[in-house]
């Protein structure tokens, strides 16, 4: 099989290499950019979401460049996501690409339909020895992105840097997609930690604290949410996102977790809207106990789950006294406006903190 | 006797004020920016020069604002570059001391902003729709060929106003046309149009926000007196709109630099005389991967001045490299 997969974040290091590892012929996806995003809106349904059409956009990329066969994540609940692998099947085969679509639902929910859509990874290729080792290299592969991803998150708002700590952490991931094995994993993980602590930091710095949430694709995908993180942090801000592939593949695949993200929304929406709306809701709250100055919710122009979380953040912002910036984001691709919410964001933030400190 | 300049580059308009060191304004322009942001405010400089011949105000501190903000501050010097919702937060509590909530709708964008003792607690502003805007009024005006002047007290004439759709400009539209094929007057609809605009506001922008009085209206579309009717009645509150609540944030903007001067005892500002300068924009697409940016140079006398528009931060480097 040619395989390919969807892009998002720094994931496509580890998830190149378990697909390598199984005997497949990956085609790269290519990092999405503005030809992507082109190509997916002339080809989604309008009303679609923008992770559709971006997602739909790299798969027509993928598809040229030769793939034959695309594993993505599914879905239950509400949410329309849970729908778009079979729709994005339909259009590629419409297109003319009878490209395999390989969608991996949550093992706990579907395990019979899981196990056989995984076997259809494993089982041609290589023994599932095999694949118990390759996937531990991969998983070690994705904690430690994590890990290095939340690093830099730390480290952005205090370096005197921003160049030589980018530097360090790029050359961080070359070295976890370099290595081999659980333990070179480790190495480099470590390595790239201590090197991006050796760039220098002016620790009197007090940044402001801001968690991110929202909708799990645009918030792990730079391309769609205009590097939020990366003008964050160089704004000098704290980010602390809610949601890493790891916690989020860790809590759905293998325990049905989450439950005290969960547990803290439930005083303002005890049931599952689909997609991460109650997780927003939750971590809202957890942010706001925890002394965050804000949080910044991000989700694609008309997602319900996330529409659904906004018309509470009022109730929360009031009760917990944390100040909330919803933004929605599709088609735009001008950073200007987001820009400016943010500067805008930020400048209240400090005024409130510079408040609370004289008082 | 010191001035201040505060700049405002938007969508629609280009607003220049001079301040004094009270805040009081003295010179206070409303142009058009006609898609030429720097051609706009050349002739606002132009215009702000003579206005001040002859007077002993000398710019100790220039600021801006706005969407073309960046480039203003490169081409005027300026001290203080800051976004429009803070620059209007600011002009609006310099007003009206006590303000509480202020509207604000522009030639693009809408914002509200909630005020608590001066400090800004709250803020939205639209994000992927631009219905209810400036613009939008400006084009239905013009699609009727009345002045957008008198736009507004068209709407207070009417006995009984239509149902508009206002969620979005392009059903707004047709609605209006649906409705006046129907036989209704221009009044009622225009007065349909100012409700469905500001219902789309509060349910916008305005969600979930807690909008206590005193309630401040700014912002070009704030000259329209069948929006202000109508925010009045769909708040039940009564909305003041300031003298000068169409260049508010350049008010603000002006305000921002007074204070950022008196940090550091010095200004940026390049004189007058830049409005006389040849500065160039050009613009190129980067080939260096598919994003295919849009780079922008802005150059005088072919000394690269500054350069944006790039997602990577390659070009931004060579920042003032003549």
């Amino acid at each position: 099989m040619k395989i390919s997969f969807p892009y998002m974040g720094t994931s496509h290091i580890a998830i190149s290499y378990l697909l390598s590892g199984l005997g497949h012929e990956v085609i790269y996806p290519p990092a999405p950019t503005k030809k992507t995003l082109s190509l997916g809106v002339q080809y989604a349904p309008e009303f679609a979401c923008l992770p559709f059409k971006i997602l739909l956009g790299t798969y027509l990329e993928a598809v040229e460049a030769g793939a034959d066969s695309l594993v993505t994540s599914g879905g239950f609940g509400p949410c329309r996501a849970g729908y778009y692998g079979e729709l994005h099947k339909r259009i590629l085969h419409d297109l003319g690409y009878p490209v395999e679509m390989l969608v991996l639902e949550p093992p706990l929910r579907a395990p019979v339909d899981f196990y056989r859509r995984v076997s259809r990874l494993v089982r041609p290729q290589t023994s599932w020895s095999n694949f118990y080792r390759i996937f531990r290299i991969g998983w070690e592969k994705l904690r430690t992105l994590d890990n290095l991803e939340a690093r830099l998150h730390e480290l952005r708002p205090l370096t005197l840097s921003q160049k030589y700590l980018t530097a360090a952490y790029e050359q961080g991931l070359e070295g976890v997609r370099a290595a081999q094995t659980v333990d070179t994993v480790k190495v480099a993980g470590a390595e790239a930690i201590v090197e991006m602590g050796n760039v220098p930091l002016d620790m009197t710095r007090k940044p402001l604290r801001i968690g991110i949430i929202g909708e799990i694709y645009v918030v792990l995908e730079p391309f769609a949410n205009h590097d939020i993180e990366k003008i964050l942090g160089e704004m000098g801000c704290y980010i602390h996102r809610s949601i890493f592939l790891t916690n989020w593949t860790r809590d759905n695949t293998l325990i049905d977790g989450e439950k005290d993200v969960r547990a803290s929304a439930v005083p303002y929406l005890n049931q599952l809207v689909g997609g991460h709306g109650q997780n927003s809701i939750g971590e809202t709250v957890r942010y706001a106990e925890n002394g965050y100055d804000g949080v910044i919710q991000l989700a694609p122009f008309t997602c319900i789950p996330e529409i659904v979380a906004k018309s509470i953040m009022p109730t929360i912002s009031r009760d917990k006294g944390i100040p909330v910036l919803t933004l929605f984001l599709d088609e735009q691709t001008g950073r200007a406006g987001i820009e400016t919410r943010l500067e805008a964001f930020l400048d209240l933030l400090r005024q409130k903190r510079m408040q609370q400190e004289a008082s | 006797m010191k001035g201040y300049l505060g700049i405002d580059v938007g969508s629609v308009s280009t607003n220049l004020v001079v301040i004094d060191e009270e805040g009081r304004v003295l010179v206070n322009l409303y142009l058009r920016t006609r898609g030429q942001p720097i051609k706009a405010v050349q002739d606002g400089m132009r215009h702000v020069e003579q206005e001040l011949s002859g007077s002993d105000i000398e710019i100790c501190g220039v600021g801006t604002t706005g969407s073309a903000r960046t480039l203003t501050g490169v081409i005027v010097g300026a001290d203080t570059v800051k976004n429009e919702i803070t620059a209007h937060a600011v002009a609006a509590s310099h007003l009206v001391p006590d303000v509480q909530t202020v509207l604000e709708i522009g030639g693009q964008d809408s914002k509200i902003i909630l005020l608590r003792d001066g400090i800004v607690v709250d803020f939205a502003m639209n994000t992927v729709c631009a219905a209810g805007t400036g613009s939008f009024l400006d084009h239905q005006a013009a699609r009727l060929n009345i002045a957008i002047e008198e736009f507004g007290t068209l709407a207070l004439q009417s006995t009984g106003p239509v149902r508009i759709a206002g969620r979005c400009s392009v059903f707004a539209e047709s609605d209006m046309i649906h409705k006046q094929q129907m036989g209704h007057t221009f009044p009622d609809i225009i007065s349909g149009l100012c409700d469905a605009l500001v219902r789309n506001y509060l349910n916008n922008v305005g969600k979930g926000k807690d909008i206590l009085s005193p309630v401040v209206f700014q912002g070009g579309v704030a000259a329209n007196a069948g929006i202000r009717a109508a925010f009045e009645k769909a708040l039940g509150l009564k909305v003041i709109v300031p003298e000068y609540f169409s260049v508010m944030g350049a008010i603000g903007a002006a305000m921002l630099a007074k204070s950022a001067v008196r940090e550091k005892q010095e200004t940026l500002f390049r004189g007058f005389a830049i409005s006389e300068m040849e500065y160039q924009a050009s613009s190129f697409e980067c080939q260096g991967c598919p994003n295919l940016c849009e780079i922008v140079n802005i150059t005088v006398d072919d000394e690269v001045l500054a350069r944006w528009g790039g997602r990577c931060g390659k070009w931004e480097t060579l920042r003032k490299t003549g």
